[in-house]
């Protein structure tokens, strides 16, 4: 606890918090007028300077590559890197992704026939990017969800899957940051 | 008796010990690979290297006798360093694949690589290259580059299994293990060798991919597949079984169970033939119904026959509790015999496991007062009496009894046909009324194997009415931390119910003052009633089973 020295000073374990007495208005506050004179100098100077309001939807945010937003597979040559390890799954503390893994002829000899996000369930804590071997997983910089019912949220490989190309940037800062 | 100590703790040992063996008789457990209690050693792996006082060298614990007044130290300084110089070794060639390999999770390799191992390789070559998915065999699948060469595979198949199917060839770090050419890895136990790998070089292609070992909830039960009875651990994820193992009991099956048992005595209980609601015959055909009215439909047909006009046919794949259940409604009916079919393979029975009887429960059966019919031709006294008009109605319990084609025409002359039975193999095609009845995967009890031993059985699937928390299942992490709406929490649920529940509800109806509100307590009056079962509870099976009194004197050698 790094407390103000005075107050520390003050507070010994046992004894009661100091009482504060508020000091009563003085005359200059009570009448109002300097404080609404002081309000409308701000707003009059705000008016004169950039706006910094974003005209969403049309005007879009591209958030920097440290933001999570929601995850993605990364797809790289049509296929997803996932092996289906299902490290993601037992990662996840809100238990939102579910992984089912299969045979496949490719090199990687296994890959999920099926992987789901909830994302009614998912935190975007980004532990499944961390804990992914194959950089599979990713957090994506797309923050914009909406569903009209539960089974809408959950996110099967169709929705899920995104090209290498779009997610350089994040995949270039988590190298970065490892 | 020799004195020895182990990590300052001194106690007694037998001198024909080897100190691994010593020391797991006194809880300290020495790293190993190759050495497994029930198999020869081989002294290769060389992760149990310990220290012994006055020996010049490192010893290592599975080959090396215990002696009066040694001293063994299993975690100093010299050992540890020894053992990060192993795994620094057994890991030169591994392929680190724990994403993608079935072993990850209950991997010895992957165990030790982390208590043991320092993290870091100094090797930064290329690693030597081995054959991958090889097909060993029908149900095996080795991947030879995760191989350590602890050889346990080639052991089990030359001296538990007693088929030389496995070798290894080359030499160095290109050694690999195959078949004898023109052989394959097809002996009746050959899966055992997946449990024995240490790590994920010998695979179930059964199970291949299927689950990750920590999804899934183990539960403790029976094989069915034979007389045997093996204690077995049944993994179950979203309410469906996925895979059998064996479960360690001296007197029984050792660490082992046959492939047959392994790979099907499961697949029926998640099968698209499962009845999914009792049924009764009405115009249109069978129809699913309630089980206030499917009860109510039986009681008031029975009660139409005359005790001699019913024939009644227990179960040898039922438990106890439920074939004892229905002898006693089958007396209150009146009715004079209770009959069970056997179902006997002869010839096929070998000295290791596998038994000519192929229910579980036929010791059981007669225990509790049901009489086995002849083998062969069992059903043609009671077709006979069927042509003659003595018999009119027939209640089968958890049996097929279709597998003679010249039954089915003559049951189809039969007034009133009532079975409890879980899939359908043609019975509904006979039977009013279907009780849809709890596979032994859903429900408790108990089976008598062919030495008389009584092992329970547990649920590990969840029935319609059952809750895996408060019915007191063994539970995955998704099971525990999932709500209704999650989808691996919706897997098929049946409205089934076992028998002896079926039994005691139809019993209620037909006025009889039975009070059973869960399995034990029939267990707990067959332990006051019948001398065969006399003094047992639950509590005394417990997890590895016990001999039936009347059995216990026959010795366990001429048992196995």
């Amino acid at each position: 606890m790094d407390n103000p020295p005075s107050t520390s000073k003050s507070m010994t374990p046992d004894s009661q918090p100091p009482i504060i007495h508020k000091k009563d208005l003085s005359f200059l506050d009570r009448i109002y007028i300097p404080q609404i004179v002081n309000g409308l100098r701000i707003t009059i100077t705000q008016i004169f300077r950039p706006k910094f309001t974003r005209q969403y939807p049309e005007e879009r945010w591209t958030p920097p590559p440290s933001f999570r937003g929601r995850p993605v597979l990364v797809e790289q040559n049509g296929v997803e890197r996932c092996v289906a390890c299902g490290l993601c799954a037992r990662v996840c503390p809100a238990l939102a992704i579910e992984v089912q893994g299969s045979e496949t002829e490719l090199l990687k000899e296994r890959y999920p026939v099926k992987f789901e996000i909830n994302m009614l369930r998912c935190i975007f804590c980004g532990f499944c990017e961390e804990a992914c071997p194959e950089e599979a997983i990713v957090m994506s910089q797309e923050y914009e969800l909406t569903f009209t019912s539960q089974d809408d949220a959950v996110f099967g490989k169709e929705k899920l899957l995104m090209s290498v190309e779009k997610l350089r940037d994040r995949l270039e800062f988590l190298r970065k940051n490892r | 008796m020799a004195k020895i100590t182990i990590d300052g703790k001194e106690f007694d040992a037998d001198p024909k010990q080897t100190i691994i063996q010593a020391a797991l008789d006194q809880g300290i457990s020495i790293p190993h690979f190759c050495w497994h209690p029930k198999l020869s050693v081989a002294g290769n792996c060389r992760i149990c290297l310990v220290e012994v006082e006055k020996m010049p060298k490192l010893a290592i614990a599975c080959s090396t006798l215990v002696a009066d007044g040694m001293i063994v130290k299993t975690e100093s300084a010299k050992v540890v360093n020894a053992r990060e110089a192993v795994m620094e070794f057994l890991l030169i060639n591994h392929p680190l694949d724990c994403p993608i390999c079935d072993e990850a999770g209950e991997c010895k390799l992957q165990d030790y690589a982390y208590r043991l191992s320092v993290g870091v390789s100094r090797f930064d070559f290329n690693k030597v290259r081995k054959p991958k998915r090889v097909e060993l065999g029908p149900n095996v699948t080795l991947d030879t580059e995760r191989c350590i060469m602890c050889s346990r595979c080639i052991r089990f198949c030359d001296e538990i299994a007693k088929e030389t199917q496995l070798v290894f060839t080359q030499r160095g770090d290109h050694v690999e293990l195959t078949t004898f050419p023109g052989e394959a890895l097809d002996n009746p136990y050959a899966m055992n060798t997946i449990d024995l790998c240490p790590v994920g070089a010998l695979t179930s292609s059964d199970f291949r991919f299927k689950a990750r070992v920590w999804e899934m909830s183990s539960t403790e039960s029976v094989c069915q597949g034979c007389s045997r009875g093996c204690n077995t651990k049944m993994w179950v994820r979203n309410n469906e079984v996925l895979r059998l193992t064996p479960r360690f009991n001296a007197s029984v099956n050792d660490y082992w169970m046959c492939d047959e048992g392994r790979l099907n005595t499961f697949k029926h209980v998640n099968a698209e033939t499962r009845f999914k609601a009792p049924m009764i015959r009405k115009q249109q055909g069978l129809v699913e119904v309630g089980w206030d009215e499917a009860i109510a439909r039986v009681v008031s047909e029975l009660r139409s026959f005359k005790g001699h006009e019913i024939a009644a046919v227990a179960s040898a794949f039922a438990t106890n509790e439920d074939n004892y259940l229905f002898v006693k409604l089958m007396r209150h009916l009146g009715v004079g015999k209770v009959v069970y079919l056997p179902h006997v393979k002869r010839g096929d029975q070998d000295d290791i496991l596998i038994r000519e009887d192929k229910t579980p429960n036929s010791c059981g059966a007669s225990a509790v007062g049901a009489t086995a019919l002849p083998e062969h031709g069992p059903l043609a006294g009671l077709l006979e009496e069927i042509q003659r008009g003595v018999i009119k109605a027939l209640y089968v319990v958890d049996d097929d009894i279709l597998t003679d084609p010249v039954a089915a025409e003559a049951f189809s002359r039969l007034d009133f046909v009532v079975a409890h039975a879980s899939n359908d193999n043609g019975v509904s095609a006979l039977a009013d009324v279907i009780l849809a009845s709890s596979t032994y995967a859903e429900r408790h009890g108990t089976m008598t194997n062919f030495q008389g031993r009584v092992q329970r059985i547990r649920p590990a699937v969840a029935t319609a009415e059952q809750d895996r928390a408060l019915d007191g299942f063994s539970m995955s992490r998704l099971d525990k931390f999932g709500s209704h709406n999650d989808r691996w929490m919706r897997g098929a649920r049946r409205d089934a119910r076992p028998t002896w529940r079926i039994l005691a509800n139809l019993a209620g109806v037909l006025g009889a003052k039975w009070k059973y509100a869960t399995v034990e307590d029939v267990f707990a009056e067959m332990a006051s009633t019948l001398p065969a079962f006399k003094g047992l509870s639950y509590q005394r099976v417990g997890s590895q089973g016990v001999v039936l009194p009347a059995n216990q004197e026959t010795p366990a050698s001429v048992q196995r």
